[in-house]
């Protein structure tokens, strides 16, 4: 179990960290207290503001780059500052404690990873840049240079973020880490750079003006940070939305209960194991859900919605069918595309295609084969005609079936 | 908009000519030039980038320049970007033109106002909270400028008062334009500082990120219109009688909602309660809802399964939430005598009772392949009669409220036809068909109110209840 170390010593690390930097603040007192406090408001405004969803990505964008600029924080409208790095974990701490309150009260607190993840990063831009400028190595850095070493400071910060976000779910999942990271670095695209940016921009702009830069910079990222609530929401709404068309073939009897989700869930994992990346698993994801949704165009309900047993051109038929309804949805024209290829011969087939086949056929083998149904659908599967299901994709669902408890037709 | 009014081509003819004018003085500027043409360039990039036409507009660098430049010299920085990008609408050059005036305008007064103020002292002696004042005049006088220039726009073209039009686009636009004006604050200061252009340029990440999420919100907003109408065409092709009925429903429950002052959030949701109330009929068999002849007990009872079907279809989607329950009861009747759960009176939720209101109407009052439509006044007697035994008296009195006010022209997207005339001024000939298919129908629209008193709304009750089912109303008969 080399892996679950991993996170645990990552939250050791973390509170060692934190005590360390309470203990020495506690004990030499603040320096500059009017810029601890300023910051600590910012980063617990930030805190406050957070908002909490399924996919998202860095849920308080305002607090990470009010922290990180402290971390970088050089001087204060002309004077130089004197906070050490164990001062700065220890606002940042403090304030995103405080911040978390409502939330926790609310039950849908930050969880201990993301704290640990916070103070380990703040730890590390600190680190990086406070005792260096504190001998001044830095005087050399004048005017712009100085600038984009702050910008490479913060990106070496986000690459030690993404490590260290990678590790929870990979401890939790089993999952390798490497794609794990990938899709983490990925991930850092979107808000990333801004966060990056504003925290360089703040730190820069109250060597300027002082304090007052931090609520004019605050307001534009408010902002930012509302509208990607807002895309969060509306995400949200969208995926439950498409969850409900996949339901409905469920609710008319042509397929049985949990049958479009327990194949999304699972083409998902198979799509993870061969290495799709983040957007490709979600039109798998979505594709999956509806591949059942030509049936609704039949007449009459194919028997326990047993697709899987049905002449292939009667496969084909339904998948055309499939594919036209989610053409009209909106949901995008590569979904369509796998819906509608899923009957193929697989040779032909897209790889998202290909997965949705087998694991449609592997949920509906395994549910009729009764207690111990999974190795008898696995092995179906493997002796089936070579045309039908990849063997790539096959071994992956094997593989995958090894190593989770994803729920299983029979129980779930 | 493809004809453009002779006054507003001599409006946009002014208002390049008075641009002109503010630039005249430009070759006696004495002004950082290659700062100009960064900026410029800059405007003009983050245009090109711009997501489409959703994301609004991109103001911190155009606000930069006002901080940073002498008026003409800052009037010139939105020229490159406003002449090159497309807009996408016709008149193409005109509105180039129009939109590259008016923004120098708009920079040009702004400026001035900020250099009047010596804001300019401000910025490159970075003298906070000083700056913030000039800037904030600046920005106010800039957002002034593009309500009032747009407003006189819309007058010319639209019709509508410019005054109004200018405070509506003021209102709307003030707040995120002073967003803007914070960012274009900032840059302009840190231009200035010794950390030079560099570190001004890292500002425009986090608004370029802003704009981003925004158009991605209106991405995906638009996505999920598409499947919401995807899940209600499914319906309607299963059902074949009921083609855009669901929106149109949706349209009226919208009216009835309004009507009753409900708060926009909740008319939003009785739209999408209204569009999704038969969604449980895609649970129900194909053969069923498309049987003609009449209906067996038993296959009554799976149709009247409907509602509970789209219930559970949307028990996931969390917005909806008080929608679910309008799709779960809008066939209760008042007297309790409806189904699936027999409630009555206030146990029905009150968008339930909308719904019911709504759908009985669009139900009566569009052309179906076995009768012909009754035309809105009759619809709306009948409902008033079956009012208190069926519908709410309050809904029926609302719809018939906002008829009068607003009409009833419903706009449906999905059907591929022009929909066919529902408000006909005189009552309709009866088709020749619809005699032996429904003798009730045609002897209403000839005889506008025949008393029933021996049965309590059946016509009604067979309208909203069996709408699309005409098999299903000559088995009740």
């Amino acid at each position: 179990m080399r892996e679950c170390r991993l996170a645990d010593l990552i939250r050791g690390a973390a509170l060692l960290v934190a005590l360390l930097s309470l203990g020495v603040t506690l004990w030499s007192g603040l320096a500059e207290r009017g810029t601890a406090l300023a910051f600590g408001v910012l980063v617990l405004v930030g805190e406050l503001t957070r908002w909490t969803g399924e996919h998202v990505r860095e849920a308080a964008p305002l607090g990470a780059a009010g922290a990180l600029s402290y971390a970088l924080l050089g001087e204060n409208a002309g004077h130089t500052g004197h906070h050490s790095v164990f001062q700065v974990v220890a606002v940042v701490l403090g304030a995103a404690l405080l911040g978390s309150v409502p939330h926790i009260a609310c039950g849908r607190g930050p969880t201990l990873d993301h704290l640990a993840r916070r103070v380990l990063t703040v730890f590390f831009a600190a680190v990086c840049f406070q005792p260096l400028y504190g001998e001044g190595a830095f005087r050399g850095w004048v005017g712009p240079a100085y600038a984009l070493l702050l910008v490479a400071l913060l990106v070496l910060t986000a690459l030690c973020g993404a490590v260290l976000a990678a590790a929870p779910p990979h401890c939790r999942t089993r999952w390798p880490f490497g794609p794990l990271l990938r899709e983490e670095l990925r991930g850092l695209v979107g808000i990333g750079p801004a966060v990056c940016a504003t925290g360089a921009v703040m730190a820069l702009a109250v060597a300027v003006v002082g304090l007052w830069a931090l609520p004019v910079l605050a307001l534009p990222l408010l902002l930012a940070q509302l509208s990607l609530r807002r895309y969060a929401a509306v995400r949200d709404t969208y995926r439950q939305t498409i969850a409900s068309l996949a339901r409905a073939t469920e609710v008319a009897g042509y397929t049985p209960a949990g049958h479009a989700r327990r194949v999304a869930a699972l083409s998902r994992a198979v799509g993870r194991e061969l290495g799709l990346t983040e957007p490709e698993l979600t039109v798998l994801e979505h594709a999956a859900l509806m591949h059942d949704i030509g049936q609704l165009s039949l007449v009459d309900p194919v028997p326990a919605g047993a697709t899987a047993d049905l002449p292939a051109e009667e496969q084909r038929r339904i998948a055309l069918l499939g594919g036209a309804v989610v053409r009209q949805s909106g949901v995008g024209t590569e979904v369509a595309v796998v819906v509608e290829r899923q009957a193929d011969p697989c040779p032909e087939q897209p790889l998202p295609a290909r997965i949705v086949r087998a694991v449609n056929a592997y949920d509906e083998k395994a549910r009729h084969a009764g207690p111990g149904g999974p190795l008898t659908a696995l092995e179906e599967l493997r002796l089936a005609p070579a045309d039908d299901y990849a063997p790539e994709v096959v071994e992956a669902l094997a593989r995958v079936l090894a190593r989770e408890s994803l729920p299983s037709p029979v129980t779930g | 908009m493809e004809a453009v009014p002779l006054r507003a081509r001599a409006y946009v003819a002014c208002a390049v000519l008075a641009a002109l004018v503010c630039l005249l003085p430009l070759p006696a500027t004495h002004a950082p030039w290659w700062v100009v043409a960064l900026l410029a360039a800059l405007y003009a990039g983050c245009k090109r980038l711009a997501p489409r036409q959703l994301a609004g507009p991109f103001y911190p660098v155009l606000l930069a320049a006002v901080f940073l430049l002498p008026p003409p010299a800052a009037a010139c920085v939105p020229l490159p970007g406003a002449l090159l990008a497309r807009t996408g609408q016709r008149p193409e050059a005109l509105r180039r033109l129009w939109r590259a005036a008016q923004l120098a305008l708009a920079v040009w007064a702004a400026a001035r106002t900020h250099w009047e103020l010596g804001g300019r002292d401000a910025v490159v002696a970075s003298d906070f909270p000083y700056a913030l004042l000039p800037a904030a005049v600046a920005v106010l006088v800039f957002c002034l400028v593009l309500s009032a220039l747009d407003g006189g726009v819309r007058a010319l073209t639209e019709r509508v008062g410019a005054l109004r039009a200018s405070r509506e686009l003021f209102a709307r636009s003030l707040a995120p334009v002073a967003v803007h004006g914070l960012a274009g604050l900032m840059m302009a200061v840190l231009w200035r500082s010794r950390y030079g252009p560099v570190a001004a340029l890292l500002v425009l990440l986090p608004m370029y990120v802003t704009w981003w999420a925004y158009a991605q919100y209106h991405r995906e907003r638009a996505a999920h219109q598409a499947t919401i109408r995807a899940l209600v065409q499914a319906v309607d092709i299963k059902d074949g009688y009921t083609r855009g009925h669901s929106e149109r429903v949706g349209q009226a429950s919208v009216l009835i909602a309004r009507e009753l002052g409900m708060a926009d959030e909740r008319v939003e949701v009785l739209r999408f309660a209204g569009i999704l109330h038969d969604v449980g009929k895609l649970g129900v068999p194909t053969r069923l809802l498309r049987k003609d002849g009449p209906l067996t007990p038993e296959e009554r009872r799976v149709i009247e399964l409907h509602p509970e079907y789209g219930h559970e279809m949307v028990r996931g989607i969390s917005f909806l939430d008080e929608a679910r329950a309008a799709i779960l009861h809008h066939h209760e009747r008042l007297d309790g005598s409806g189904y699936p759960y027999g409630l009555s009176g206030g146990q029905i939720p009150e968008c339930a009772r909308v719904v019911a209101v709504a759908d009985a109407f669009d139900a009566m009052t569009s052309t179906r392949s076995y009768r012909r439509a009754r035309p809105v006044g009759a619809a709306l007697a009948e409902l008033e009669r079956c009012a208190g035994a069926q519908f709410d008296p309050r809904m029926v009195t609302a719809l018939t409220r906002a008829v009068d006010r607003h009409g009833w022209r419903p706009s449906v997207t999905a059907d591929p036809a022009p929909p066919p005339p529902r408000t006909p001024a005189t009552p309709p000939v009866p088709p020749p068909a619809a005699d032996d298919q429904d003798d009730r129908t045609p002897q209403h629209s000839q005889h506008p109110q025949p008393p029933h008193p021996a049965s309590p709304g059946p016509e009604a009750e067979s309208e909203a209840e069996a709408g699309s089912e005409p098999g299903r109303r000559r088995a009740r008969r």
